[in-house]
């Protein structure tokens, strides 16, 4: 790679599992936090009454002293989290992405973000992939919410190797943060001595003709074509970025660089969320050609995964698609 | 816990006559801000910080201290004139309320003045933080007391009756909510007449029904009577297995004879001529000549 930048983030060069090993996100996120609450004394977990669907009771039942029922009531529930970081606690907020970041969502201004508190919130069940639940249930303009709020943290990890280390910093740190989940089973695709930094960018895959810069599990999908388009004799660059908030701006610089096309790649509206982000840092600092892959301003719908992601868009051939066509751009 | 010492009700009463003007003087000179509610909260401020809250007004982030949210947030100019009365800071500050880079701003703002336990503003919201640090305390093994002032129309919100019904599951004993039940809101609804404005609340008794029904000791006082302000905490503290809701009557505007129980005196900045009637009948009131303008 190019060297003639001083960033060292971006140049941490990630080792991918050869065969990654297939994990839920909401079950590594239970078993996780019932883990740290044993070196963390003052971890909590709210719940607003979905820890079996969230696996929160996975934690429930490892540390039933340190798991609060809250009800289904998210409002209140988002004040009592607020109220235990006033006393010391960290606490970590359990329900769906839709329920804690907009039904909650001048609480999450009032009480945690504008004073600064230490509060947690996990959207579980983020994206469009949610169990066939549908447009009420799938957060598509959460990341665009949480990412213009001050003093919000916003961190979306894309495999389950990634997110023990998110969970694990986001004890570490002292601010509110939210921590974007998904449902469904995925593989792996760092492997063991990856190290997550909060706000740091990491290049997944090196390659000179077009960069993908993606966020959550359309990480593991911009993999998958990169294959596709490796195929073709198209060498793709990946940045993936787990962290929305602080942006790693100079690794997306960089990246943009490498290439001089971009495409991002997120399970999100395209209006607000990683493709707005990296826009607004292109924009302003190295403007290049780009396409924005994600949810077209647009709600989903009930339906199994693969026929969501092929209606919506967010399939790996969309990602491969979208590469060909800027490159095809004269 | 509370002092032992029996109150002096004429000296709590000499120092709300103070924290009244100081709050009309803070909003004349800001050119803005809320009068009626202060005014109609300020006894229970003025009792919760001279007579009943365990606090250090010269350690405000003292670990074990009783924690106090005003969740009605526009009201703060009386938490803030009480706070400087009680010596959490210089009583000149006040006149920085409103002003760019104060820390007095127009609604509770914890990141900025220490002593705040929560920012509030955003109607509703005060309660929940309130039963997190209740939960917090029994967690901990704590035994500090938590206080929450509501108004009665902020009971409008949802979030309320949500902190309503978990404070009751977990019966927490150690969070104690004054309502201000001035009975008036900012424009409310129409009475017998379009300036006759109202509340949706029949009575004070109707609400303590609503209170009741979610699972909560209910007491019914004058909140602008010392005597039953802190017979009813005393009550509220002795109490087990059940949070106290104590519900306060109280006049918008209370102390000064042409603001009380005028709705258009819930955010209005006085005139000077209006300003100097308003201090004269304060002042009257702190000497003791006159005590009381109809509650």
């Amino acid at each position: 790679m190019t060297t003639e930048t001083s960033d060292k983030a971006q140049s941490v060069s990630v080792v991918l599992a050869p065969e990654g090993k297939k994990e839920a996100q909401r079950e590594v996120f239970g078993e996780t936090l019932s883990v740290l609450a044993n070196e963390f004394a003052n971890l909590l977990v709210l719940d607003g009454d979905l820890a079996n669907s969230t696996r929160a009771d996975i934690f429930a039942e490892k540390q039933p002293a340190k798991f609060l029922q809250m009800g289904i009531a998210e409002q209140n529930l988002m004040g009592v989290a607020a109220g235990l970081a006033t006393v010391g606690f960290i606490p970590f907020i359990s329900t769906f992405a839709v329920f804690a970041v907009k039904r909650a969502l001048d609480q999450v201004r009032v009480v945690v973000a504008q004073p600064g508190l230490n509060v947690k919130i996990t959207g579980g069940y983020s994206g469009l992939l949610t169990g066939k639940t549908g447009k009420t249930h799938q957060a598509v303009e959460d990341l665009a919410v949480m990412r213009a709020m001050p003093h919000m943290t916003v961190i979306v990890p894309a495999d389950c190797i990634e997110l023990r280390q998110v969970l694990r910093a986001a004890c570490l740190y002292d601010g509110p943060m939210y921590i974007r989940l998904t449902r469904d089973f995925s593989p792996n695709i760092f492997s063991d001595d990856y190290k997550f930094e909060i706000g740091k960018a990491v290049i997944v895959r090196e390659g000179g003709d077009i960069t993908i810069i993606s966020t959550g599990v359309q990480t593991v999908r911009s993999l998958e074509a990169a294959s596709m388009l490796a195929a073709e004799g198209i060498e793709a660059h990946i940045l993936h970025v787990p962290t929305l908030k602080p942006l790693d701006s100079a690794a997306i610089v960089e990246a943009a660089r490498r290439t001089g096309r971009v495409i991002t790649a997120e399970d999100h509206s395209i209006i607000g969320g990683l493709g707005s982000a990296v826009a607004e840092v292109l924009g302003e600092q190295y403007p290049v050609l780009m396409k924005r892959v994600g949810m077209q301003d647009t709600y989903g719908e009930s339906a199994p995964d693969d026929d969501l992601l092929e209606k919506y868009g967010l399939a790996p051939h969309h990602i491969a698609e979208a590469a060909k066509a800027l490159l095809a751009h004269k | 816990m509370l002092q032992q010492t029996q109150p002096d009700t004429a000296d709590l009463a000499h120092i709300a006559a103070q924290v009244r003007a100081d709050c009309i003087r803070s909003v004349y000179h800001a050119k803005g801000g809320h009068i009626g509610g202060p005014l109609s909260c300020t006894d229970i401020l003025v009792a919760l910080y001279f007579h009943v809250m365990n606090i250090r007004p010269d350690e405000p982030l003292w670990e074990d201290r009783d924690r106090f949210i005003l969740s009605k947030g526009h009201s703060s100019i009386a938490l803030y004139a009480t706070m400087a009365a009680r010596g959490y800071f210089p009583r000149e500050e006040l006149d920085t309320f409103d002003a760019i880079n104060s820390r007095l701003q127009g609604h509770p703002d914890m990141s900025k003045l220490p002593g705040l336990d929560m920012s509030t503003g955003s109607l509703g919201q005060g309660l929940s933080p309130g039963l997190g640090m209740g939960l917090g305390a029994r967690l901990l093994g704590k035994s500090w007391h938590t206080w929450v002032v509501l108004g009665d129309g902020e009971c409008q919100e949802g979030q309320i009756w949500e902190a309503a019904f978990v404070a009751a599951r977990y019966k927490l004993d150690n969070v104690t909510v004054f309502l201000d039940f001035n009975s008036l809101q900012q424009y409310g609804w129409p009475g017998d007449t379009i300036t006759n404005r109202l509340p949706p609340w029949d009575s004070a008794e109707g609400m303590a029904a609503r209170w009741q029904a979610f699972g909560w000791n209910t007491l019914l006082i004058n909140g602008h009577d010392y005597g039953q302000i802190i017979g009813a905490c005393e009550q509220a503290l002795a109490h087990k297995n059940q949070p106290t809701i104590i519900i306060a009557s109280t006049v918008k505007g209370h102390g000064v004879s042409f603001m009380a129980g005028a709705y258009e005196w819930h955010a209005k900045v006085p005139t000077a001529d209006e300003l100097a009637w308003a201090m004269r009948e304060l002042s009257e009131e702190k000497k003791g000549e006159s005590d009381d303008d109809g509650n």
